[in-house]
Protein backbone atom coordinates (compact mmCIF):
# COMPACT_ATOMS: atom_id res chain seq x y z
CA UNK A 1 0.00 0.00 0.00
CA UNK A 2 2.97 2.28 0.71
CA UNK A 3 5.84 1.49 -1.58
CA UNK A 4 9.25 3.14 -1.46
CA UNK A 5 11.18 2.82 -4.71
CA UNK A 6 14.85 3.72 -4.36
CA UNK A 7 14.03 6.76 -2.31
CA UNK A 8 16.81 9.22 -1.56
CA UNK A 9 16.65 12.43 0.43
CA UNK A 10 19.45 14.97 0.43
CA UNK A 11 19.21 18.04 2.68
CA UNK A 12 21.08 21.07 1.39
CA UNK A 13 24.00 19.98 -0.77
CA UNK A 14 25.50 17.08 1.06
CA UNK A 15 23.45 15.68 3.95
CA UNK A 16 22.11 12.39 2.65
CA UNK A 17 19.45 11.60 5.22
CA UNK A 18 17.90 8.71 3.28
CA UNK A 19 19.93 6.69 0.82
CA UNK A 20 18.23 4.58 -1.87
CA UNK A 21 15.65 2.94 0.34
CA UNK A 22 13.17 0.48 -1.14
CA UNK A 23 10.54 -1.17 0.96
CA UNK A 24 6.89 -2.13 0.90
CA UNK A 25 4.27 -1.69 3.55
CA UNK A 26 1.43 -4.09 2.82
CA UNK A 27 -2.15 -3.38 3.68
CA UNK A 28 -3.00 -3.94 7.34
CA UNK A 29 0.62 -4.29 8.36
CA UNK A 30 2.68 -2.39 10.93
CA UNK A 31 6.18 -1.69 9.68
CA UNK A 32 8.51 -0.23 12.29
CA UNK A 33 11.31 2.05 11.10
CA UNK A 34 14.05 1.39 13.63
CA UNK A 35 17.55 2.74 14.09
CA UNK A 36 19.80 5.07 16.05
CA UNK A 37 19.22 8.82 16.27
CA UNK A 38 19.82 10.64 13.01
CA UNK A 39 19.61 7.56 10.77
CA UNK A 40 16.77 9.09 8.74
CA UNK A 41 13.63 7.47 10.17
CA UNK A 42 11.65 10.68 10.54
CA UNK A 43 12.71 11.89 7.13
CA UNK A 44 11.68 8.59 5.55
CA UNK A 45 8.29 8.81 7.25
CA UNK A 46 7.59 12.44 6.41
CA UNK A 47 8.21 11.96 2.74
CA UNK A 48 5.04 9.85 2.56
CA UNK A 49 2.67 12.72 3.39
CA UNK A 50 4.72 15.35 1.62
CA UNK A 51 6.09 17.05 4.73
CA UNK A 52 9.51 16.47 3.16
CA UNK A 53 10.18 16.48 -0.55
CA UNK A 54 11.72 13.47 -2.27
CA UNK A 55 15.14 14.13 -3.81
CA UNK A 56 15.24 10.98 -5.90
CA UNK A 57 13.15 7.86 -6.39
CA UNK A 58 9.44 7.69 -5.72
CA UNK A 59 6.86 6.67 -3.15
CA UNK A 60 3.64 5.03 -4.26
CA UNK A 61 0.48 5.22 -2.19
CA UNK A 62 -2.10 2.70 -3.39
CA UNK A 63 -0.05 2.36 -6.55
CA UNK A 64 -0.02 6.09 -7.32
CA UNK A 65 3.02 8.30 -7.06
CA UNK A 66 2.46 10.63 -4.12
CA UNK A 67 4.08 13.38 -6.14
CA UNK A 68 1.15 13.27 -8.54
CA UNK A 69 -1.45 13.45 -5.76
CA UNK A 70 -2.93 16.54 -4.14
CA UNK A 71 -0.86 17.01 -1.00
CA UNK A 72 -3.67 18.30 1.19
CA UNK A 73 -6.12 15.56 0.21
CA UNK A 74 -3.40 12.97 0.69
CA UNK A 75 -2.69 14.19 4.22
CA UNK A 76 -6.34 13.91 5.14
CA UNK A 77 -6.20 10.26 4.05
CA UNK A 78 -3.15 9.46 6.14
CA UNK A 79 -3.29 9.74 9.92
CA UNK A 80 -0.23 11.42 11.41
CA UNK A 81 0.86 11.03 15.03
CA UNK A 82 3.97 12.63 16.51
CA UNK A 83 5.89 12.22 19.74
CA UNK A 84 4.90 15.53 21.28
CA UNK A 85 1.28 14.73 20.29
CA UNK A 86 1.00 18.08 18.44
CA UNK A 87 -2.46 18.81 19.81
CA UNK A 88 -3.67 22.33 19.05
CA UNK A 89 -3.62 24.23 22.39
CA UNK A 90 -6.35 26.63 21.25
CA UNK A 91 -8.85 23.88 20.49
CA UNK A 92 -10.90 21.77 22.85
CA UNK A 93 -10.38 18.03 22.98
CA UNK A 94 -13.46 17.56 20.84
CA UNK A 95 -12.25 20.05 18.25
CA UNK A 96 -8.84 18.43 18.20
CA UNK A 97 -10.23 14.94 17.74
CA UNK A 98 -12.61 15.98 14.97
CA UNK A 99 -10.30 18.33 13.12
CA UNK A 100 -9.94 16.16 10.01
CA UNK A 101 -13.70 15.44 9.79
CA UNK A 102 -14.16 19.18 10.23
CA UNK A 103 -11.78 19.93 7.35
CA UNK A 104 -13.65 17.32 5.31
CA UNK A 105 -16.90 19.16 6.16
CA UNK A 106 -18.72 16.29 7.85
CA UNK A 107 -22.03 17.32 9.38
CA UNK A 108 -22.23 18.01 13.09
CA UNK A 109 -24.08 14.83 14.06
CA UNK A 110 -21.63 12.62 12.28
CA UNK A 111 -18.68 14.42 13.88
CA UNK A 112 -20.29 14.11 17.27
CA UNK A 113 -20.92 10.39 16.89
CA UNK A 114 -17.41 9.83 15.68
CA UNK A 115 -15.99 11.77 18.61
CA UNK A 116 -17.85 9.64 21.11
CA UNK A 117 -16.91 6.43 19.36
CA UNK A 118 -13.21 7.36 19.30
CA UNK A 119 -13.12 8.41 22.94
CA UNK A 120 -14.61 5.11 24.04
CA UNK A 121 -12.02 3.34 21.90
CA UNK A 122 -9.29 4.67 24.19
CA UNK A 123 -11.37 4.50 27.34
CA UNK A 124 -11.83 8.23 27.93
CA UNK A 125 -15.15 9.73 28.92
CA UNK A 126 -16.47 11.73 25.98
CA UNK A 127 -18.54 14.15 28.03
CA UNK A 128 -15.87 14.82 30.66
CA UNK A 129 -13.30 15.83 28.12
CA UNK A 130 -15.41 17.41 25.40
CA UNK A 131 -14.84 21.02 26.43
CA UNK A 132 -11.45 20.62 28.03
CA UNK A 133 -8.16 21.79 26.57
CA UNK A 134 -5.01 19.75 25.88
CA UNK A 135 -2.97 21.33 28.68
CA UNK A 136 -5.47 20.01 31.21
CA UNK A 137 -4.66 16.39 30.28
CA UNK A 138 -1.85 14.09 31.40
CA UNK A 139 0.84 13.08 28.93
CA UNK A 140 -0.72 9.66 28.41
CA UNK A 141 -4.17 11.12 27.83
CA UNK A 142 -2.80 13.67 25.38
CA UNK A 143 -1.07 10.92 23.46
CA UNK A 144 -4.29 8.90 23.28
CA UNK A 145 -6.04 11.98 21.89
CA UNK A 146 -3.20 12.37 19.39
CA UNK A 147 -3.78 8.79 18.23
CA UNK A 148 -7.56 9.06 17.87
CA UNK A 149 -7.25 12.40 16.13
CA UNK A 150 -5.22 10.59 13.48
CA UNK A 151 -7.88 7.86 13.30
CA UNK A 152 -10.82 10.26 13.13
CA UNK A 153 -11.61 10.20 9.43
CA UNK A 154 -10.85 6.48 9.31
CA UNK A 155 -7.78 6.85 7.09
CA UNK A 156 -6.49 3.66 5.51
CA UNK A 157 -2.93 4.45 6.57
CA UNK A 158 -1.17 5.96 9.56
CA UNK A 159 2.26 7.50 10.05
CA UNK A 160 3.43 7.42 13.64
CA UNK A 161 6.70 9.10 14.64
CA UNK A 162 7.75 7.78 18.05
CA UNK A 163 4.17 8.23 19.18
CA UNK A 164 4.78 6.84 22.65
CA UNK A 165 8.37 8.01 23.02
CA UNK A 166 7.69 10.77 25.54
CA UNK A 167 5.76 8.55 27.95
CA UNK A 168 7.12 6.84 31.01
CA UNK A 169 7.70 3.08 30.61
CA UNK A 170 4.60 1.84 32.42
CA UNK A 171 2.18 4.12 30.60
CA UNK A 172 4.01 3.39 27.35
CA UNK A 173 3.51 -0.37 27.71
CA UNK A 174 -0.15 0.15 28.49
CA UNK A 175 -0.74 2.42 25.49
CA UNK A 176 1.18 0.03 23.24
CA UNK A 177 -1.08 -2.83 24.30
CA UNK A 178 -4.13 -0.67 23.91
CA UNK A 179 -3.04 0.43 20.47
CA UNK A 180 -2.31 -3.13 19.35
CA UNK A 181 -5.75 -4.25 20.39
CA UNK A 182 -7.31 -1.33 18.50
CA UNK A 183 -5.19 -2.20 15.49
CA UNK A 184 -6.40 -5.81 15.56
CA UNK A 185 -9.90 -4.41 14.96
CA UNK A 186 -9.02 -1.67 12.52
CA UNK A 187 -6.28 -3.22 10.41
CA UNK A 188 -4.66 0.03 9.37
CA UNK A 189 -1.54 0.16 7.27
CA UNK A 190 0.99 1.67 9.62
CA UNK A 191 4.50 3.07 9.39
CA UNK A 192 5.81 3.43 12.92
CA UNK A 193 9.09 5.08 13.88
CA UNK A 194 10.91 3.87 16.97
CA UNK A 195 14.43 3.78 18.28
CA UNK A 196 13.58 1.17 20.87
CA UNK A 197 14.18 -2.40 19.75
CA UNK A 198 11.73 -3.77 22.32
CA UNK A 199 8.98 -1.53 21.07
CA UNK A 200 9.80 -2.48 17.49
CA UNK A 201 9.63 -6.19 18.28
CA UNK A 202 6.35 -5.77 20.08
CA UNK A 203 4.61 -3.48 17.61
CA UNK A 204 6.03 -4.50 14.26
CA UNK A 205 4.82 -7.10 11.80
CA UNK A 206 8.06 -6.16 10.09
CA UNK A 207 11.04 -4.08 11.11
CA UNK A 208 13.09 -1.88 8.79
CA UNK A 209 16.41 -1.37 10.53
CA UNK A 210 18.32 1.66 9.30
CA UNK A 211 21.78 3.10 9.66
CA UNK A 212 23.03 6.37 8.16
CA UNK A 213 20.08 6.58 5.82
CA UNK A 214 20.51 3.06 4.48
CA UNK A 215 18.28 0.09 5.02
CA UNK A 216 20.25 -2.61 6.86
CA UNK A 217 17.57 -5.28 7.12
CA UNK A 218 13.86 -5.45 6.39
CA UNK A 219 12.27 -8.48 7.94
CA UNK A 220 9.96 -9.91 10.56
CA UNK A 221 10.98 -9.32 14.19
CA UNK A 222 11.81 -12.97 14.73
CA UNK A 223 14.04 -13.12 11.67
CA UNK A 224 15.79 -9.91 12.67
CA UNK A 225 16.43 -11.42 16.09
CA UNK A 226 17.52 -14.84 14.94
CA UNK A 227 19.20 -14.07 11.66
CA UNK A 228 20.74 -10.63 11.72
CA UNK A 229 21.92 -9.69 8.23
CA UNK A 230 25.18 -8.10 9.36
CA UNK A 231 27.22 -7.00 12.36
CA UNK A 232 25.35 -3.74 12.73
CA UNK A 233 22.05 -5.56 13.02
CA UNK A 234 23.30 -8.06 15.55
CA UNK A 235 24.88 -5.30 17.61
CA UNK A 236 21.71 -3.26 17.50
CA UNK A 237 19.66 -6.27 18.52
CA UNK A 238 21.99 -6.87 21.43
CA UNK A 239 23.03 -9.89 23.46
CA UNK A 240 19.70 -10.71 24.98
CA UNK A 241 17.90 -11.40 21.73
CA UNK A 242 16.38 -14.64 22.96
CA UNK A 243 14.67 -12.82 25.78
CA UNK A 244 13.64 -10.06 23.39
CA UNK A 245 12.06 -12.53 21.03
CA UNK A 246 9.93 -13.84 23.89
CA UNK A 247 7.86 -10.69 23.47
CA UNK A 248 6.45 -11.88 20.17
CA UNK A 249 5.72 -15.45 21.20
CA UNK A 250 2.62 -16.30 23.15
CA UNK A 251 1.47 -19.25 25.16
CA UNK A 252 -0.83 -20.30 22.32
CA UNK A 253 2.25 -20.52 20.03
CA UNK A 254 4.07 -22.70 22.51
CA UNK A 255 1.21 -25.13 23.11
CA UNK A 256 1.16 -25.93 19.40
CA UNK A 257 4.50 -27.70 19.64
CA UNK A 258 5.06 -28.39 23.32
CA UNK A 259 2.86 -30.12 25.85
CA UNK A 260 2.20 -28.34 29.12
CA UNK A 261 2.89 -30.16 32.39
CA UNK A 262 -0.22 -31.69 33.99
CA UNK A 263 0.87 -31.14 37.54
CA UNK A 264 3.51 -29.62 39.74
CA UNK A 265 5.60 -31.41 42.31
CA UNK A 266 4.40 -29.19 45.08
CA UNK A 267 0.71 -28.52 45.56
CA UNK A 268 1.09 -24.81 46.24
CA UNK A 269 -1.11 -22.42 44.29
CA UNK A 270 0.62 -20.61 41.47
CA UNK A 271 -0.21 -17.53 39.39
CA UNK A 272 -2.66 -18.02 36.52
CA UNK A 273 -2.13 -16.70 33.00
CA UNK A 274 -4.23 -16.91 29.84
CA UNK A 275 -3.23 -18.36 26.48
CA UNK A 276 -2.63 -14.95 24.94
CA UNK A 277 0.02 -13.92 27.45
CA UNK A 278 3.42 -13.29 25.89
CA UNK A 279 6.20 -15.65 26.89
CA UNK A 280 8.14 -12.65 28.10
CA UNK A 281 5.49 -11.92 30.70
CA UNK A 282 5.31 -15.64 31.54
CA UNK A 283 9.03 -15.71 32.11
CA UNK A 284 8.64 -12.77 34.47
CA UNK A 285 5.94 -14.59 36.44
CA UNK A 286 7.98 -17.80 36.53
CA UNK A 287 11.06 -16.09 37.89
CA UNK A 288 9.04 -14.19 40.47
CA UNK A 289 7.05 -17.12 41.81
CA UNK A 290 8.31 -19.49 44.43
CA UNK A 291 7.29 -22.58 42.49
CA UNK A 292 9.01 -21.26 39.34
CA UNK A 293 5.89 -22.08 37.35
CA UNK A 294 2.65 -20.59 36.06
CA UNK A 295 -0.75 -22.16 35.62
CA UNK A 296 -2.21 -21.69 32.14
CA UNK A 297 -5.97 -21.24 31.99
CA UNK A 298 -8.40 -21.37 29.07
CA UNK A 299 -11.21 -18.91 28.40
CA UNK A 300 -13.36 -20.55 31.08
CA UNK A 301 -10.55 -19.96 33.59
CA UNK A 302 -9.93 -23.71 33.93
CA UNK A 303 -6.34 -24.76 34.39
CA UNK A 304 -5.17 -26.63 31.30
CA UNK A 305 -1.60 -27.17 32.43
CA UNK A 306 1.54 -25.69 33.90
CA UNK A 307 4.42 -23.87 32.27
CA UNK A 308 7.89 -23.58 33.74
CA UNK A 309 11.33 -22.40 32.74
CA UNK A 310 12.31 -25.73 31.23
CA UNK A 311 9.40 -25.71 28.79
CA UNK A 312 10.01 -22.11 27.74
CA UNK A 313 13.63 -22.91 27.13
CA UNK A 314 12.79 -25.98 25.08
CA UNK A 315 10.43 -23.89 22.96
CA UNK A 316 13.04 -21.18 22.31
CA UNK A 317 15.65 -23.73 21.29
CA UNK A 318 13.20 -25.33 18.87
CA UNK A 319 12.64 -21.91 17.30
CA UNK A 320 16.23 -21.01 16.58
CA UNK A 321 16.72 -24.21 14.59
CA UNK A 322 13.81 -23.37 12.32
CA UNK A 323 13.49 -22.14 8.73
CA UNK A 324 15.68 -20.08 6.40
CA UNK A 325 15.19 -16.37 6.87
CA UNK A 326 14.66 -13.90 4.05
CA UNK A 327 17.62 -11.59 4.04
CA UNK A 328 18.11 -8.11 2.73
CA UNK A 329 21.69 -7.54 1.66
CA UNK B 1 -13.46 84.31 41.32
CA UNK B 2 -11.82 82.80 44.32
CA UNK B 3 -8.10 83.55 44.37
CA UNK B 4 -7.34 80.93 46.98
CA UNK B 5 -8.64 78.09 44.82
CA UNK B 6 -6.03 75.37 44.27
CA UNK B 7 -4.68 74.48 40.83
CA UNK B 8 -6.59 71.25 41.13
CA UNK B 9 -9.79 73.11 41.79
CA UNK B 10 -9.24 75.37 38.83
CA UNK B 11 -8.52 72.44 36.52
CA UNK B 12 -11.70 70.73 37.70
CA UNK B 13 -13.58 73.91 37.03
CA UNK B 14 -12.08 74.11 33.55
CA UNK B 15 -13.30 70.57 32.88
CA UNK B 16 -16.75 71.41 34.14
CA UNK B 17 -17.10 74.52 32.04
CA UNK B 18 -15.71 72.95 28.87
CA UNK B 19 -16.99 69.40 29.19
CA UNK B 20 -18.61 69.33 25.77
CA UNK B 21 -15.53 70.57 24.00
CA UNK B 22 -13.20 68.20 25.88
CA UNK B 23 -15.46 65.29 24.97
CA UNK B 24 -15.49 66.41 21.36
CA UNK B 25 -11.68 66.57 21.31
CA UNK B 26 -11.46 63.18 22.99
CA UNK B 27 -13.67 61.69 20.30
CA UNK B 28 -11.52 63.30 17.61
CA UNK B 29 -8.47 61.82 19.28
CA UNK B 30 -10.04 58.38 19.47
CA UNK B 31 -11.08 58.51 15.83
CA UNK B 32 -7.61 59.60 14.71
CA UNK B 33 -5.75 56.99 16.75
CA UNK B 34 -8.39 54.30 16.26
CA UNK B 35 -8.50 54.59 12.48
CA UNK B 36 -4.70 54.72 12.29
CA UNK B 37 -4.47 51.55 14.40
CA UNK B 38 -7.06 49.71 12.30
CA UNK B 39 -5.12 50.43 9.16
CA UNK B 40 -1.84 49.66 10.91
CA UNK B 41 -3.20 46.25 11.97
CA UNK B 42 -4.49 45.54 8.49
CA UNK B 43 -1.01 46.25 7.12
CA UNK B 44 1.19 45.08 9.99
CA UNK B 45 -0.33 41.72 10.91
CA UNK B 46 -0.43 40.23 7.38
CA UNK B 47 3.01 41.68 6.70
CA UNK B 48 4.38 40.22 9.94
CA UNK B 49 2.96 36.81 9.02
CA UNK B 50 4.27 37.02 5.48
CA UNK B 51 7.73 37.96 6.71
CA UNK B 52 8.02 34.66 8.60
CA UNK B 53 8.24 33.03 5.17
CA UNK B 54 10.92 35.41 3.90
CA UNK B 55 13.81 35.89 6.33
CA UNK B 56 15.82 38.27 4.16
CA UNK B 57 12.94 40.65 3.64
CA UNK B 58 12.05 40.35 7.34
CA UNK B 59 15.39 41.85 8.37
CA UNK B 60 15.01 44.76 5.97
CA UNK B 61 11.40 45.55 6.85
CA UNK B 62 12.00 45.37 10.60
CA UNK B 63 14.99 47.67 10.20
CA UNK B 64 12.99 50.23 8.24
CA UNK B 65 10.17 50.10 10.78
CA UNK B 66 12.78 50.53 13.51
CA UNK B 67 14.23 53.60 11.80
CA UNK B 68 10.78 55.19 11.45
CA UNK B 69 10.24 54.71 15.19
CA UNK B 70 13.41 56.64 15.95
CA UNK B 71 12.38 59.72 13.94
CA UNK B 72 11.17 62.27 16.51
CA UNK B 73 7.43 62.61 16.18
CA UNK B 74 7.50 66.34 15.62
CA UNK B 75 9.92 65.81 12.74
CA UNK B 76 7.83 63.06 11.17
CA UNK B 77 4.74 65.23 11.28
CA UNK B 78 6.88 68.00 9.79
CA UNK B 79 7.90 65.72 6.93
CA UNK B 80 4.30 64.71 6.27
CA UNK B 81 3.15 68.29 5.73
CA UNK B 82 5.14 69.11 2.57
CA UNK B 83 4.62 65.61 1.18
CA UNK B 84 0.84 65.79 1.49
CA UNK B 85 0.78 69.41 0.35
CA UNK B 86 1.43 68.01 -3.10
CA UNK B 87 -2.06 66.53 -3.10
CA UNK B 88 -3.50 69.45 -1.13
CA UNK B 89 -3.78 67.54 2.15
CA UNK B 90 -0.80 69.28 3.75
CA UNK B 91 -2.44 69.93 7.08
CA UNK B 92 -5.21 68.26 9.00
CA UNK B 93 -6.27 64.65 9.45
CA UNK B 94 -4.46 62.93 6.55
CA UNK B 95 -0.80 63.66 7.35
CA UNK B 96 -1.39 62.98 11.05
CA UNK B 97 -3.15 59.73 10.24
CA UNK B 98 -0.34 58.55 7.98
CA UNK B 99 2.33 59.45 10.54
CA UNK B 100 0.51 57.45 13.21
CA UNK B 101 0.13 54.45 10.89
CA UNK B 102 3.88 54.55 10.29
CA UNK B 103 4.68 54.77 14.00
CA UNK B 104 2.47 51.77 14.76
CA UNK B 105 4.17 49.51 12.28
CA UNK B 106 7.19 48.48 14.32
CA UNK B 107 5.42 47.12 17.40
CA UNK B 108 2.72 45.44 15.35
CA UNK B 109 4.95 43.89 12.68
CA UNK B 110 7.63 42.89 15.15
CA UNK B 111 5.26 41.25 17.61
CA UNK B 112 3.34 39.44 14.87
CA UNK B 113 6.52 38.28 13.22
CA UNK B 114 8.07 37.06 16.46
CA UNK B 115 4.85 35.38 17.58
CA UNK B 116 4.26 33.46 14.37
CA UNK B 117 7.95 32.69 14.02
CA UNK B 118 7.93 31.12 17.47
CA UNK B 119 4.89 28.90 16.98
CA UNK B 120 5.90 25.45 18.20
CA UNK B 121 7.21 23.70 15.06
CA UNK B 122 5.51 20.48 16.19
CA UNK B 123 2.17 22.22 16.21
CA UNK B 124 2.76 23.76 12.82
CA UNK B 125 3.76 20.31 11.61
CA UNK B 126 0.64 18.74 13.05
CA UNK B 127 -1.47 21.39 11.31
CA UNK B 128 0.12 20.50 7.98
CA UNK B 129 -0.07 16.80 8.79
CA UNK B 130 -3.83 16.80 9.35
CA UNK B 131 -4.23 18.40 5.94
CA UNK B 132 -4.84 22.08 6.61
CA UNK B 133 -4.19 24.50 3.78
CA UNK B 134 -1.82 27.38 4.51
CA UNK B 135 -4.72 29.78 5.08
CA UNK B 136 -6.46 27.32 7.41
CA UNK B 137 -3.25 26.79 9.32
CA UNK B 138 -2.74 30.53 9.82
CA UNK B 139 -6.32 31.26 10.88
CA UNK B 140 -7.17 28.10 12.82
CA UNK B 141 -3.86 27.46 14.53
CA UNK B 142 -1.13 30.06 14.24
CA UNK B 143 -3.06 33.27 14.94
CA UNK B 144 -5.27 31.88 17.74
CA UNK B 145 -2.23 30.54 19.54
CA UNK B 146 -0.35 33.84 19.30
CA UNK B 147 -3.14 36.34 20.06
CA UNK B 148 -1.56 37.43 23.37
CA UNK B 149 1.73 38.39 21.72
CA UNK B 150 0.12 40.06 18.71
CA UNK B 151 -2.27 41.98 20.97
CA UNK B 152 0.63 43.14 23.14
CA UNK B 153 2.08 44.77 20.02
CA UNK B 154 -1.24 46.43 19.26
CA UNK B 155 -1.49 47.70 22.82
CA UNK B 156 1.98 49.21 22.66
CA UNK B 157 1.09 50.90 19.38
CA UNK B 158 -2.17 52.30 20.72
CA UNK B 159 -0.66 53.78 23.87
CA UNK B 160 2.23 55.16 21.84
CA UNK B 161 -0.16 56.73 19.34
CA UNK B 162 -2.38 58.31 21.94
CA UNK B 163 0.71 60.16 23.18
CA UNK B 164 2.08 61.01 19.78
CA UNK B 165 -1.40 62.00 18.60
CA UNK B 166 -1.01 65.13 20.73
CA UNK B 167 1.40 66.49 18.15
CA UNK B 168 -1.32 66.12 15.51
CA UNK B 169 -2.96 69.25 16.88
CA UNK B 170 0.06 71.27 15.75
CA UNK B 171 -0.66 70.39 12.13
CA UNK B 172 -4.34 71.05 12.50
CA UNK B 173 -5.62 67.52 12.97
CA UNK B 174 -7.44 68.32 16.19
CA UNK B 175 -7.70 65.93 19.12
CA UNK B 176 -6.73 66.46 22.73
CA UNK B 177 -3.43 68.04 21.66
CA UNK B 178 -5.50 71.12 20.83
CA UNK B 179 -5.91 71.83 24.56
CA UNK B 180 -2.18 71.75 25.00
CA UNK B 181 -1.19 73.70 21.90
CA UNK B 182 -3.79 76.42 22.47
CA UNK B 183 -3.12 76.46 26.21
CA UNK B 184 0.56 77.09 25.55
CA UNK B 185 -0.02 79.90 23.05
CA UNK B 186 -2.51 81.53 25.34
CA UNK B 187 -0.48 80.95 28.51
CA UNK B 188 -3.55 79.22 29.93
CA UNK B 189 -2.16 76.67 32.43
CA UNK B 190 -5.41 75.02 33.38
CA UNK B 191 -6.08 74.25 29.76
CA UNK B 192 -2.66 72.62 29.31
CA UNK B 193 -3.04 70.56 32.47
CA UNK B 194 -6.56 69.52 31.54
CA UNK B 195 -5.24 68.34 28.19
CA UNK B 196 -2.47 66.36 29.83
CA UNK B 197 -4.88 64.74 32.27
CA UNK B 198 -7.39 63.89 29.57
CA UNK B 199 -4.68 62.26 27.47
CA UNK B 200 -3.39 60.21 30.40
CA UNK B 201 -6.87 59.01 31.26
CA UNK B 202 -7.49 58.10 27.64
CA UNK B 203 -4.19 56.19 27.47
CA UNK B 204 -4.87 54.22 30.64
CA UNK B 205 -8.46 53.45 29.67
CA UNK B 206 -7.39 52.33 26.21
CA UNK B 207 -4.82 49.99 27.70
CA UNK B 208 -7.35 48.53 30.13
CA UNK B 209 -9.89 48.11 27.36
CA UNK B 210 -7.36 46.38 25.13
CA UNK B 211 -6.29 44.04 27.93
CA UNK B 212 -9.91 43.10 28.34
CA UNK B 213 -10.27 42.61 24.59
CA UNK B 214 -7.12 40.50 24.57
CA UNK B 215 -8.60 38.24 27.25
CA UNK B 216 -11.77 37.94 25.25
CA UNK B 217 -9.97 37.06 22.02
CA UNK B 218 -7.48 34.62 23.52
CA UNK B 219 -8.77 31.04 23.25
CA UNK B 220 -9.22 29.36 26.62
CA UNK B 221 -6.54 26.74 26.14
CA UNK B 222 -3.86 29.29 25.27
CA UNK B 223 -1.95 30.74 28.19
N1 LIG C 1 15.49 20.05 7.82
C1 LIG C 1 16.71 19.49 7.82
N2 LIG C 1 17.76 20.14 7.28
C2 LIG C 1 18.99 19.58 7.26
N3 LIG C 1 19.27 18.37 7.75
C3 LIG C 1 18.28 17.67 8.31
C4 LIG C 1 16.93 18.19 8.38
N4 LIG C 1 16.16 17.28 8.99
C5 LIG C 1 16.95 16.24 9.27
N5 LIG C 1 18.23 16.47 8.88
C6 LIG C 1 19.35 15.54 9.01
O1 LIG C 1 19.01 14.33 8.37
C7 LIG C 1 19.44 13.22 9.13
C8 LIG C 1 18.26 12.33 9.45
O2 LIG C 1 17.37 13.01 10.32
P1 LIG C 1 16.05 12.36 10.85
O3 LIG C 1 15.34 13.40 11.63
O4 LIG C 1 15.31 11.74 9.74
O5 LIG C 1 16.62 11.24 11.84
P2 LIG C 1 15.85 10.27 12.83
O6 LIG C 1 16.28 8.90 12.47
O7 LIG C 1 14.40 10.55 12.84
O8 LIG C 1 16.51 10.66 14.22
P3 LIG C 1 15.84 10.72 15.69
O9 LIG C 1 15.78 9.31 16.18
O10 LIG C 1 16.83 11.52 16.46
O11 LIG C 1 14.51 11.36 15.57
C9 LIG C 1 20.14 13.77 10.35
O12 LIG C 1 21.53 13.77 10.08
C10 LIG C 1 19.62 15.18 10.45
O13 LIG C 1 20.59 16.01 11.02
MG1 LIG D 1 13.04 11.30 14.34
Amino acid sequence: MIQYNNVTKVYGDDITAVDQVSLNVNEGEIVVLLGPSGCGKTTLLRMVNGLETITDGDILFNGESIQSLNEIELRRKIGYVIQSNGLFPNMTIEQNVTIVPHLLKWDQNKKNERYEELMSLVGLDAEDYRKRYPHELSGGQQQRIGVIRALAADPPAMLMDEPFGALDPIIRERIQDEFLSIQRELNKTILFVSHDINEAIKMGDKIALMKNGQLMQFDTPSNILQNPANDFVSQFVGQDRTIKSLTIHFVYDLVKTIELKDSLSSSATVKKASLDTSLRDILGFVLESEEQAVAIVNEEQEIIGYLDFELINRYMVSLSSEDDPVRVP
Amino acid sequence: MNDHQSTFGRVMEYFQNNMDWVIELTIEHIILVGSAIMVAILIGVPLGIYLTTNKKLAGTVLNIAGVIMTIPSIALFGIMVPIFSIINYGIGFVPAFVALVLYSQLPIIRNTYTAIHNVDPQIRDAAKGVGMSTIQRIFKVEIPNTIPVIMAGVRTAVVLNIGIGVIAAFIGAGGLGTLISQGITRGYHEMVISGAIAISILGISADLFLRFLQKLLTPKGVS
